[in-house]
């Protein structure tokens, strides 16, 4: 069997015991969607007309700012506390152990968290059109599509990275919370930020959850262009590749005692 | 004759200033069932994952099927099966599909129905591992080792927590790998397991090797004087030919020697015709476990650090 086939058949097997597991289904799954209903009871769902005649719904924002969320939560959230487990159970040396290339069992977790990601998105998309009125991207889509798929890659890499400082497993739920719940809160994705003081604006800009952001909801919906944010894009590629180099050098197949 | 599946030269690992392995020799040939011996922290799990190639060694040489394992080379690892100490697999998976997907990392797995119910575990089929119990995740283990159908199977205290019947069973297990020509690397705490099980036996003490046989006969084990012991009648004395052997011990009496026979018959005849009867009579040689206890023992106190 060649190695790529023993990819995708590793994936196989990784949504299987994805889809098995209660916890991991409802966090990735549901948990957007809730965020979604949430904002749009606390924020309203008003229009706002945002150019000459051009009248959206408030929830085309939320949209892609709630798809941002649900991508880092399907993709680092779940690729740093899975890897964890598997590593502290035993699972990873295992693996190790047999003749699965080490890049194809990789290639296959962060496949399996791309295409999760991408469904997330498109039934986030789906759900704020059919039951909040979003407007749904045409002209970018292109731009939007890849940006999710740069994003979504990004952020695997970066939950394959963090595993490195992550003692055990009990503790990787607060150590990933913790790396990203305030960068998602000064990173327009669960709140746009109006005017922030500048510090704090420079600040969510050395990290990629605010290129992501922007990248993705300024290519939801545009007035006019492509919708494509390229300087946003070099920089979360920059980050991808640091964390694919933290990766590579310390990643650990052993649990850690 | 069989040629060499493990072959290690002078290995030698430290952890910081603690050194594990301090220059150890061995070799294992095909289809033996060799078992490394010792207490914990003797350095056992150090060998055998060095073996395995998930540590690196510090120096020596270190060959398994003509491989160095410190490369990962992939075509060792297809002829490797692996039980570790503790592992893991997926919860969510069931036997059949775990097992399944290990197959398909290898070039020629071992049909999947064979594998299970090698282990015993074909009622278990379609359970998840969630619902396994101890031992049965064990042959778990062992069933994913056999999934590529390897040559060698490194076994690292394979039986630890099982009950007296599935221990049984996995011996059990484990002598049909030795018939199907497997060469086995068995490491363990348990007598028992190595007198049923191994051919050969090394034993391991602070890093060094301390003891090299077969369990039987293993540090002279088959030559050492026996132990006859029994319950000496009250007002009686013992015959002049073995009196000065006797040693008393509360009650009983015990006889070390290296003439049982000559021993016993004089001892019997004397009873006999005294018409006593001895209670508790018993012949006894040192078991492995005596043998085991003595060099471990030894050996700590010499091979301590200066």
């Amino acid at each position: 069997m060649s190695d790529v086939r023993l990819a995708l058949r590793q994936v196989w097997y990784i949504n299987k015991a994805f889809v098995r597991n209660p916890a991991s289904l409802f966090f990735t799954l549901i948990f957007p969607l809730m965020f979604l209903v949430i904002f749009s009871v606390i924020f309203g769902n008003g229009r706002i007309e945002v150019g000459p005649g051009t009248i959206v719904r408030v929830a085309t924002f939320y949209v892609p700012s709630i798809a941002a969320f649900s991508v880092i939560t399907a993709c680092y959230t779940n690729i740093a506390i899975s890897l964890t487990f598997a590593r502290d159970s035993g699972a990873l040396k295992r693996i190790h152990g047999s003749p699965l290339p080490v890049w194809s069992y990789m290639f296959a977790r962060i496949f399996h968290a791309v295409v999760i990601a991408i469904l997330l998105v498109a039934i986030c998309a789906a759900f704020g059109a059919v039951f909040y009125g979003a407007t749904l991207p045409t002209a970018t889509l292109p731009a939007f599509a890849l940006t999710l798929v740069v994003g979504a890659a990004v952020f695997c890499v970066l939950g394959v990275a963090l595993t490195a400082v992550v003692p055990n497993a009990d503790a990787s739920p607060a150590v990933v919370n913790g790396t990203i719940l305030p960068l998602l809160f000064i990173s327009n994705v669960f709140i746009p930020l109006q005017n922030p003081p500048q510090w704090l604006d420079i600040l969510g800009k050395l990290f990629p959850v605010r290129h992501f952001a922007d990248a993705l909801i300024g290519s939801f919906f545009q007035l006019s262009g492509s919708g494509l944010h390229t300087n946003d894009l070099i920089v979360l590629a920059a980050w991808g590749i640091g964390g694919a180099v933290v990766a590579i050098r310390f990643f650990q197949w052993e649990p850690r005692v | 004759m069989a040629g060499i599946a493990v072959e290690v030269l002078d290995l030698r690992k430290s952890y910081g200033s603690l050194q594990a392995l301090r220059g150890i020799s061995f070799s294992v040939a095909e289809g033996e069932v060799f078992a490394l011996l010792g207490p914990n922290g003797a350095g056992k799990t150090t060998t055998v994952e060095i073996l395995e190639g998930f540590r690196r060694r510090d120096g020596g040489q270190v060959s398994v099927l003509g491989f160095d394992p410190a490369l990962g080379d992939r075509r060792l690892k297809q002829q490797m099966g692996i039980v570790l100490q503790t592992s893991g697999v997926d919860p969510y998976l069931t036997v059949a599909e775990t097992v399944e997907m290990f197959r398909g990392y290898y070039p020629k797995p071992r049909p999947l129905n064979e594998v299970i119910s090698l282990v015993g575990l074909t009622d278990k089929k379609d359970s998840r591992v969630t619902k396994l119990s101890g031992g049965q995740r064990r042959r778990l283990d062992v069933a994913i080792a056999l999934a590529g159908d390897p040559s060698v199977l490194f076994l690292d205290e394979p039986t630890t927590g099982f009950d007296p019947g599935a221990r049984r069973n996995a011996w059990e297990v484990i002598k049909g790998l030795k018939d199907l020509g497997k060469t086995i690397f068995l490491t363990s705490h348990s007598m028992d397991e190595v007198q049923f099980l191994a051919d050969r036996v090394v034993i391991i003490s602070a890093g060094r090797i301390v003891a090299e046989g077969t369990p039987d006969t293993l540090a002279g084990r088959e030559k050492a004087a026996a132990s006859i012991r029994f319950k000496l009648p009250p007002a009686s004395e013992l015959p002049a030919a073995i009196r000065s052997q006797a040693k008393a011990h509360g009650d009983f009496i015990s006889i070390e020697t290296q003439d049982p026979t000559r021993a016993l018959y004089e001892l019997t005849s004397w009873a006999v015709q005294a018409q006593l009867t001895l209670e508790g009579l018993e012949v006894t040689r040192p078991s492995l476990e005596d043998v085991y206890l003595e060099i471990t023992e030894g050996s700590e106190t010499a091979g301590a650090p200066a």
